[in-house]
This record gives C-alpha cells, sequence and structure tokens, in this order.
C-alpha cells in the first residue's frame, strides 16, 4: 500500500506541493538519516545530506519514472551524497580511518567487547565490518531491499550483491569468534 | 563461493536444480521476507529438508534482529534537517517567482511593441538608429579629443605654442570665401576665436619671427579690405 502512496506524493511534489514533500519527508526521512549515519559516523553531516537528498527529491521529482521503489530511490540519492562528502573529506586529508579514531579513541576493544552480553557483542561487531560490508548488511537486514534493489541502489550485478552479502556475514562471524561468540558459521 | 563446514555440501542439487551455495546466499534476503515466491518456496523446501541448512538461517535471522536493533539505537535526525530543507525550498521558490517575473515583462513589453503598426515600428527604428550612431559619435569625440579631462589649463596655458600669430578682426561684410582667400594669401591660419571683440588668433609663421617682421606681415595684412583690426600677439 505504502509504494504506490509514495508515487503518488512524488507526482504531487513534482507540481510544487509542499505537504507533499513535508509528507514524505515526515515518512522517510528517519531510515535514510540511519543508512547515512552508518556510513558516515557524524550526526551533523548526516542531517546534511539527509537535506540535501529531499532537496534533490524536490527538484527532480518530475522525472522519476517509478522504476523502483521511491525508498529505493532515496536511498539511491543518499549513497551518492555519501560517497560525493567522504570523497571531499579524503581529498582534505579527513579519510575514514581518522575519522573512526576520532570518534572511538577508547580502551582496548576486546576488553570493552568481552564485558558485553552476546546481542551488544554481535551489535559491536557490525559496527566493526567495513562500509562496504556495513552497507550492504543493513540494505538488507535494515531496510529490507530485495537482491534487484541493492543491486540499482549499490550499482553492481544481482550475483555481486550475494557474493558481497556472504563476504560481510563471513566477516561478521570471523569478528564474532574474536569477540568470544562460536556461532558455528563461517 | 565456498559454503561452510556445516556439511551442507550433503544437498547436492536436490532443490529444483539450485546450487547448495545459491540457497545459502538467499538466505538473508527469505530471513527479510524480500525474495520472490518462487525463490521463497526453494529455500523453504531446502530448509525443510537440510537442518545444517536451517541452523545457518537461525544464525541469519540473529543478525537481522540485531542488526536492525543497531540501526533503531541511532535515533533520529533533530528538526534542523526539514528547517534546512524547508528554507532551501523556499528560496529555490522565491528565484523561480523572480524568474516568472521577469518573463511576465518580457511578454508584456513584447505585446507593447507588436501593438504598433509596421510603418510606426519603422520610424521608431530609425530614430533609435539615429540617437544610437550620435550616442557613438559623441563617445569617440570625448575619447578621442587630445585637450581630454587629463590636460589642466594651466599646462597647457604654460606651454610655449611654437609659430608666430597675430590678433584679427575681419570686417563685417567680408564672406567666408573671402576669409579664406585672405588667410591662404598670407599662409595663415586660424587657432582660436573668436574673442571678445569679435578678434580671432591666427598663425603667420610656423616658427619665431622678429617682432620686426610680425609688424611688417600685421601692416601688410591691414591693407586687406576684409580686416578690420590686425595687431601682434605673442
Amino acid at each position: 500500500m505504502q509504494a504506490p502512496a509514495d508515487e503518488l506524493l512524488i507526482g504531487r511534489i513534482a507540481q510544487g506541493d509542499r505537504l507533499a514533500m513535508q509528507v514524505l519527508f515526515a515518512r522517510h526521512h528517519v531510515k535514510v538519516f540511519r543508512f547515512v549515519l552508518r556510513l558516515m559516523r557524524d550526526e551533523m553531516a548526516a542531517e546534511d545530506v539527509i537535506s540535501e537528498v529531499f532537496l534533490d527529491v524536490w527538484r527532480q521529482a518530475s522525472k522519476f519514472e517509478g522504476r523502483s521503489a521511491v525508498s529505493t530511490w532515496l536511498i539511491a540519492i543518499a549513497r551518492f551524497k555519501v560517497l560525493s562528502v567522504l570523497r571531499k573529506r579524503r581529498e582534505e586529508g579527513l579519510d575514514e580511518a581518522t575519522a573512526e579514531s576520532l570518534e572511538e579513541p577508547s580502551d582496548n576493544p576486546e576488553v570493552a567487547i568481552a564485558k558485553l552480553d552476546k546481542g551488544e557483542k554481535l551489535r559491536k561487531c557490525l559496527g566493526a565490518l567495513s562500509p562496504e560490508h556495513r552497507e550492504i548488511i543493513d540494505l538488507v537486514y535494515y531496510h529490507q531491499k530485495s537482491i534487484e534493489e541493492v543491486a540499482q541502489i549499490v550499482g553492481i550485478p544481482e550475483n555481486t550483491v550475494k557474493t558481497r552479502m556472504f563476504y560481510a556475514r563471513k566477516k561478521l562471524g570471523e569478528l564474532c569468534k574474536v569477540a568470544g561468540i562460536d556461532r558455528g558459521w563461517p | 563461493m565456498t559454503i561452510g563446514n556445516n556439511g551442507m555440501e550433503h544437498q547436492g542439487m536436490g532443490h529444483q536444480g539450485m546450487e547448495p551455495a545459491e540457497i545459502e546466499a538467499m538466505l538473508p534476503w527469505y530471513a527479510a521476507g524480500t525474495l520472490g515466491r518462487r525463490d521463497r518456496q526453494r529455500v523453504e523446501e531446502a530448509l525443510r529438508s537440510d537442518p545444517d541448512l536451517a541452523r545457518h538461517a537461525d544464525l541469519v535471522r540473529e543478525e537481522l534482529a540485531e542488526t536492525i536493533c543497531l540501526n533503531e539505537s541511532l535515533g533520529a535526525p533533530s528538526a534542523r534537517a526539514m528547517d534546512r530543507l524547508m528554507a532551501a525550498i523556499d528560496a529555490e521558490a522565491i528565484g523561480a517567482a523572480h524568474r516568472v517575473s521577469l518573463q511576465g515583462m518580457t511578454r508584456r513589453f513584447s505585446s507593447f511593441v507588436a501593438s504598433f503598426s509596421p510603418r510606426t515600428l519603422a520610424v521608431a527604428a530609425t530614430f533609435a538608429t539615429l540617437a544610437i550612431a550620435l550616442q557613438a559619435f559623441l563617445l569617440v569625440d570625448m575619447l578621442t579629443k587630445p585637450a581630454g579631462t587629463y590636460q589642466t589649463a594651466s599646462v597647457s596655458e604654460g606651454k610655449p605654442r611654437p609659430g608666430t600669430f597675430a590678433l584679427v578682426r575681419f570686417a563685417h561684410q567680408a564672406s567666408a570665401a573671402e576669409i579664406t582667400k585672405f588667410l591662404e594669401t598670407n599662409q595663415a591660419t586660424l587657432v582660436d576665436g573668436p574673442k571678445a571683440g569679435g578678434l580671432y588668433r591666427v598663425k603667420v609663421a610656423m616658427t619665431q619671427l622678429a617682432k620686426e617682421e610680425l609688424a611688417r606681415i600685421v601692416t601688410h595684412m591691414k591693407q586687406d579690405r576684409v580686416v578690420e583690426f590686425a595687431a601682434p600677439s605673442e
């Protein structure tokens, strides 16, 4: 039921309907924000990015052809914006490794993880994945995107989507093992 | 893609022609409920016949639950994001309104011009062309005049001008042709005037002549009937 309603909203936005824009924003901005935040790890920057994402929707609503779900379109725009910002940061010398080290300068991660329960440990390991693996796991598990939709968002073939997801999960299993959780796979 | 150490190799090609690795690779989408009907049925069939695969599916569900939990813990953006968006949209709307207003003015001007007859338009265009040409002439003249704005009066007067000069007042009845002939005869040129009393300054020689020579020339000039008055000048 939601997808057609989203498309209707996009049609109204294309005609300059600000209320439709507010409804679409209210419906999707939290999930888009979380997708962006997981990749950027910077709340202020993530808020700026989602404003830019919805401004793009305002400008380009008339070009939306409905070939994908509106939420998929939004995440694809967000992903493009995030990559642009991260690329700019790298050019300015503030790469991701630096950002991560600034964000988590605390104590020995192994000691910290050992104190956590299984769920917390698993979440910590999910957070420790590379951006590429974080992205695909979030898209599949949290944003509930199909193989085809992930392929559209990330711009890779469907078989590569499956392979990347497999290796992301494998890496997660390895991190869990290091954290003291033996899940029996891989 | 390799399979783990859980013995799924025993599945062989049993799931409607799909490799076990393919079934395993689809488990995340199966758990998330985003598989198509056919693929979902294949996975369900494999899960019923393979306990190891079923155990693997439990791991996938666990990952899914924790991923959702992790994302939900991230909270929501502040109202700043919405405010920033609406401000940007307002700014675009104002810009668009200005563009529309300019277009409207252009349209109104076009309609105004179109309401005139072709003859009126032709006359107006001629006048406009003449006005532009006159303006261009005045501008060129102003810019190319040597005594421009950068030359002061004091400098001009202070500069010694080469040549010998005389002051002349021409007779009222003298015609332009007669004056021209007079100047040619005396090899003189008008350089200034008319000044007070109808006097003109004429150059009688390119070089500085002796006073006696200038007096002789002035006396000769006075004899011409087109000249009413003549005197040496500095």
